[in-house]
């Protein structure tokens, strides 16, 4: 089972119809700190405010959860805000502590472009990975953000997209991904994108 | 590289599509989220369903459409039409839809803009204007009420206003070229452009690939919109972004499939 965390931050069901569109069956939208704990992935979706978004996950307990389940190997997709969390810190109105999985700040994305960033835009690929397979380089995706997140070491990133400056499109460590862009709304190749992350819960299920 | 978004827009009417389409292979030609399914597959970046009518009857079947396409269609798209208060975008939203596009209740009450962009974000705030020259001069006025009230409002400060307020893009016809086929209202669409760092859809006159290019090279546009040229099969998605293509513009064309085209 994927658990799709919701945590009031926005509507998730296209994510949960994404998946099943890519035909990643048994996947839930759960609230439930429990059931995320025995999910084989979890996706941490997510549109709005850095700073609730954190409380949210706090206060209901997720935030531990989902620490300790990618520290224990669960596979993990992170899409959009559900991306910046992973930082340690973010600068969205203020300081607020993120998940601390990428090592590194959550920051606006810099002037002399239109922020926020809106629209398809195209990624390339520093490293190869699993999350990208069958998707070519160069593909672009749908972007809606004002904010990126930027790890302190660059070898996390397996994504990556010019706007006005180069920015983390996805990144991945351990058994940790995430997307700054929406594959849910990326049409064909944002489902291929869901597709392969169901087939890295399958495999790792197996393992 | 960021790339020229091309936007079909379904008139929608007591929830169904009102103009013909020729796609062939729907099941129902006129329900929009068979429909926006098909563009997307076609190539679509975005899709904006736009409710004509556009009354508190109607709000329901909208909904029901939005809550529909969130399961169907996995592109961004936009509902315009009828939402009067923070309590009616906040519905829409929660159905599922990316942005609601706002006209008349904009200019009725421009708080609405600051309120619900402060609330739900920017990037879902859409300010739709209707803009009509003032004959013989190089000024636009804003109409509202699909086009058949002058409010008198100069549309750049208008539109500059709307994103003061916190308006994430503004979606801009030209009323004078509207339905023309004479292309899009490069003039109007510039002097938007430069006066706003949001960015602009343009809409109005679409008739040849060739408008798509040239609104986009000459005037700046951040999107094309269409809704005729693309429900009558005039051409298809794809056809346009190749044209855009062909001049250099950045546009997505990977796995565009003409899907079901005629």
């Amino acid at each position: 089972m994927i658990a799709v965390v919701d945590y009031a931050m926005g509507n998730l069901r296209s994510v949960q119809k994404g998946f099943e569109h890519a035909g990643v069956a048994d996947v839930v939208l759960t609230g439930d700190p429990a059931v995320v704990r025995v999910a084989e992935g979890i996706v941490l979706p997510g549109v709005g405010a850095f700073r609730d978004a954190a409380a949210n996950l706090t206060g209901s307990g997720m935030k531990d959860v989902i620490v300790e389940r990618i520290a224990a190997g669960t596979p993990f997709l992170g899409i959009c805000l559900g991306m910046q969390l992973l930082a340690t810190i973010g600068l969205e109105d203020g300081e607020w502590e993120g998940l601390g999985v990428v090592p590194g700040v959550c920051q606006r994305l810099p002037g002399g472009v239109k922020i926020p960033h809106i629209g398809w835009n195209t990624v390339s690929y520093p490293r190869p990975s699993r999350l990208f397979d069958g998707i070519p380089e160069g593909t672009a995706f749908y972007f809606v953000h004002s904010y990126h997140l930027l790890p302190d070491d660059a070898s996390c990133i397996i994504g990556r997209t010019e706007y006005g400056v180069p920015f983390a499109a996805a990144v991945e460590t351990g058994s940790a991904c995430a997307v700054q862009f929406h594959p849910e709304k990326s049409s064909t190749m944002g489902l291929t994108l869901l597709a392969n992350f169901g087939k890295i819960v399958t495999e790792a299920d197996r393992r | 590289m960021l790339m020229k978004r091309v936007i079909p827009c379904l008139d929608v009417h007591e929830g169904r599509v009102v103009k013909g389409v020729n796609f062939v292979q729907l099941r129902d030609a006129g329900d929009p989220v068979e429909l926006a399914a098909a563009y997307d597959r076609e190539g679509a970046d975005e899709l904006v369903f736009l409710d004509i009518t556009a009354t508190y009857e109607e709000r329901p079947l909208m909904l029901e459409v939005a809550r529909r396409a969130a399961e169907e269609v996995f592109i961004p798209y936009t509902v315009g039409g009828g939402m009067r208060t923070p309590a009616d975008i906040r519905a829409m939203l929660a159905a599922g839809c990316d942005k609601i596009s706002m006209n008349s209740a904009a200019v009725a009450a421009p708080g609405l803009i600051t309120q619900t962009s402060r609330q739900f974000g920017s990037q879902c705030i859409v300010v739709a204007i209707d803009a009509r020259r003032v004959p013989g001069s190089r000024r636009w006025e804003v109409f509202v009420s699909g086009g058949r009230t002058n409010t008198g409002l100069d549309a750049v400060a208008w539109a500059e206003e709307a994103e003061r307020r916190g308006a994430g893009e503004v979606l801009l016809t030209s009323m004078d070229r509207d339905g023309t086929e004479d292309g899009f209202d490069i003039d109007l669409t510039r002097t938007v452009t430069r006066a706003v760092n949001v960015p602009v859809i343009a809409s109005g006159g679409a008739g040849e690939l060739e408008h798509f290019a040239e609104v986009v090279i000459e005037a700046d546009a951040d999107a094309v919109l269409a809704a005729s040229v693309f429900h009558f099969r005039r051409f298809s998605v794809r056809q346009v972004k190749e044209a855009m293509a062909a001049h250099g513009i950045p546009v997505r064309l990977q796995h565009a499939t003409d899907a079901e085209g005629d």
